[in-house]
């Protein structure tokens, strides 16, 4: 259908409930196979939790629709191995480029600094990122993909939940202890629990334009203000892999959508932009409207919500999937340690405190950017206007140029899972914050981020890891003998901690400045590459403490 | 003290991990405040407010500088 990817086709399989005729009871249940709900299924999986993912059609997304994937969604795609095929295959970028009319007036760089292994965004086209997920799951024999199953009807009672499939042999019933609904924004499963989510939509339309053409633009988003090609209106341009490009078109909400979709009223929009003769061929097309809302709460007893399911922001910003893909993150650890009876089921309650923190937080960067880009009022296009010509000449006009503040992970500053700091700490690696990639030697990468797997994880850190005191190593290989374990790693400028621990030296001092490292000071970090808390001097019981606060045993 | 156009907005007590987010806060106030106002009443707030933020400012050089920014896109 596209001319430059094929959609695969998964095939359907006779479920067991129908040729044996009984109704199954599994541990966890995902319904829906997009980014969020295969990135549920294979963290939980990778940890030998046995899930069963179903998904009601047989193929991955139709159509690009999401593109811009962060590098926080990035760095826990890492953590499952789909990172690097994304990396690979996507357009990666850190500078996004703002113009007004005819001229430059604001450009931004994703990346804070040097010394971080993931860019601030790659650009993929979603049905890669899927695919990709896909081939991944099928690694894992604890993950069952049945394609073609469609819920049709949910209930629960306080022990589980129980779901009535549909499939092209008819429907079965199973039972699970536990449902994780990641159905997207109309979110069936939503509507059959009789739960409400609550938000607003906004009165415009956009189009999308998928376009293949040979072009020599740099790999930078860009984002015109009231171009000459587009009067009055936005527009964005991004460039995917296999040479598409997305282009964003502002309409209006007076805009007929049907209309605007063929392509004899697409191409001269797209030949004015271009405003050459330069050949391009069109690959998708779609017009949007979008809403900006979420759920009270996202768990609900036996059903957990994730993704658009429980969440939805303007697309200005890549909020959506990325935020998604970070609910999986956050729900992963909390739920595989309910369902091994090491945390209780409360602890599920702090998955829904953070994730909507976090959804406010993108709700309300992508209303401000939506507001900024489509002014309500003739004030407010006043202020606007004046901010855009203000910021060709005044650096503190440039910081209000909002085109969309693109995904970052959030603070958890206020989470009941952190223990507050008792010394003091320069830099932004609170208690709560997501970690801070930096460069190191002697790990399984070149990368921070690349040591921290789904365990608890704890970073002490010396100048010479080989002077550790037998004691010192012991306190630290003794964190490990727990039901709920953490894993030490020594960081240090050299040498090698005794007793098999692992050591990261920090060659270029990055993680020495990012987390403010002296000898002595140790982090314990989350599964999620959360701080959960620091301290100047290692004391093996407040580590213990600290980690029954961030899983609920408290 | 002459006009100050580098970023400036900040919170007391408020801690920030986003570079944009001081600026957005102070936007988002600004637009709200006109929120439901017809176009008269909102020029009638801006005239109110800039006397306000005048006379806090208080030198009247700087509020000429100001004034003359201002002006600029106007000035044939």
């Amino acid at each position: 259908m596209l001319k430059t990817y094929t959609y695969p086709k998964f095939d359907y399989v006779r479920p067991p409930e129908l040729v044996e005729q009984h109704s199954g009871h599994y541990p966890v249940v995902i319904v829906g196979a997009g980014p969020v709900g295969l990135s549920m299924a294979i963290d939980l999986a990778a940890q030998g939790q046995k899930v069963l993912l179903l998904d009601n059609d047989d193929t991955v997304s139709i159509g690009s629709r999401g593109v811009c994937y962060a590098k926080r969604a990035l760095e826990v795609l890492d953590r499952m191995g789909c990172g690097s095929p994304c990396v690979d295959k996507g357009v990666s970028w850190n500078v996004g480029r703002t113009f007004f009319g005819e001229g430059e007036v604001f450009n931004f760089n994703l990346r804070p600094q040097d010394g971080h292994n993931r860019p601030g965004m790659v650009n993929l086209q979603q049905y890669y990122l899927e695919d990709y997920l896909v081939q991944r799951a099928r690694q894992l024999p604890n993950l069952e993909m049945r394609f073609k199953n469609n819920v049709i009807s949910v209930e629960q009672d306080d022990k589980q939940a129980t779901v009535r499939v549909e499939t092209p042999d008819g429907a079965y019933t199973l039972t699970t202890d536990w449902l994780v609904a990641a159905d997207g924004a109309r979110s069936p499963i939503r509507n059959m629990l009789g739960l409400e989510i609550d938000g607003k939509i906004f009165m415009d339309r956009f189009l999308i334009a998928d376009v293949i053409m040979k072009a020599d633009y740099p790999a930078e988003r860009w984002f015109w203000f009231d171009p000459p090609f587009h009067p009055n209106q936005s527009v964005l341009l991004h460039k995917q892999a296999d040479n598409v490009w997305r282009i964003d078109f502002q309409l209006g909400w007076d805009a007929d959508p049907e209309a605007e979709k063929k392509p004899e009223k697409v191409i001269p929009r797209i030949k004015a932009m271009l405003g050459d003769e330069r050949e391009f061929e069109l690959e998708w097309v779609s017009v949007y409207t979008f809403q900006c809302r979420r759920m009270g709460q996202f768990n609900h007893n036996r059903v957990l919500f994730v993704g658009d399911a429980a969440h939805q922001v303007s697309p200005f910003g890549a909020r959506g999937a990325n935020s998604g893909i970070q609910d999986s993150d956050n729900l992963a650890w909390k739920l595989k340690l309910v369902i091994d009876g090491k945390a209780p089921a409360s602890l599920l309650d702090s998955y829904s405190s953070e994730r909507c923190y976090a959804a406010d937080e993108n709700i309300m960067n992508s209303t401000r950017s939506t507001d900024f880009i489509t002014p309500k009022s003739k004030t407010s296009k006043a202020f606007r206007n004046a901010v855009l010509e203000l910021a060709q000449d005044y650096p503190f006009a440039r910081a209000l140029v909002n085109s969309g503040r693109l995904s970052v992970p959030s603070w958890l500053v206020d989470s009941p899972l952190n223990t507050p700091d008792e010394d003091g700490f320069a830099g932004n690696m609170v208690p709560g914050a997501p970690m801070d990639d930096a460069p190191v030697t002697g790990g399984k990468t070149a990368w921070l981020l690349g040591d921290m797997d789904t365990r608890f994880h704890l970073l002490h850190y010396v100048e010479d890891a080989g002077a550790l005191s037998a004691q010192q190593a012991q306190a630290l290989a003794g964190l490990a003998d727990h039901p709920i374990a953490v894993h030490a790693i020594v960081v240090a400028q050299r040498g090698t901690a005794p007793a098999g621990l692992a050591t990261l030296i920090d060659a270029q001092g990055a993680l020495r400045e990012r987390y403010d490292l002296q000898p002595g000071t140790s982090y314990l970090l989350r599964p999620d590459q959360h701080v959960a808390a620091r301290w100047r001097q290692l004391d093996a019981a407040k580590v213990r403490a600290a980690v029954n606060r961030a899983t609920g045993n408290v | 003290m002459s006009l100050n156009t580098q970023p400036n907005l900040r919170e007391p007590g408020k801690r920030y991990f986003q570079a944009y987010s001081p600026g957005d806060d102070f936007y988002e106030a600004l637009i709200d405040t006109h929120q439901g106002l017809s176009d008269e009443q909102s020029a009638a707030l801006n005239a109110r407010l800039i006397l306000l933020l005048s006379n806090h400012i208080g030198d009247i050089s700087v509020l000429r500088e100001a004034l003359a920014i201002a002006r600029k896109p106007f000035n044939n």
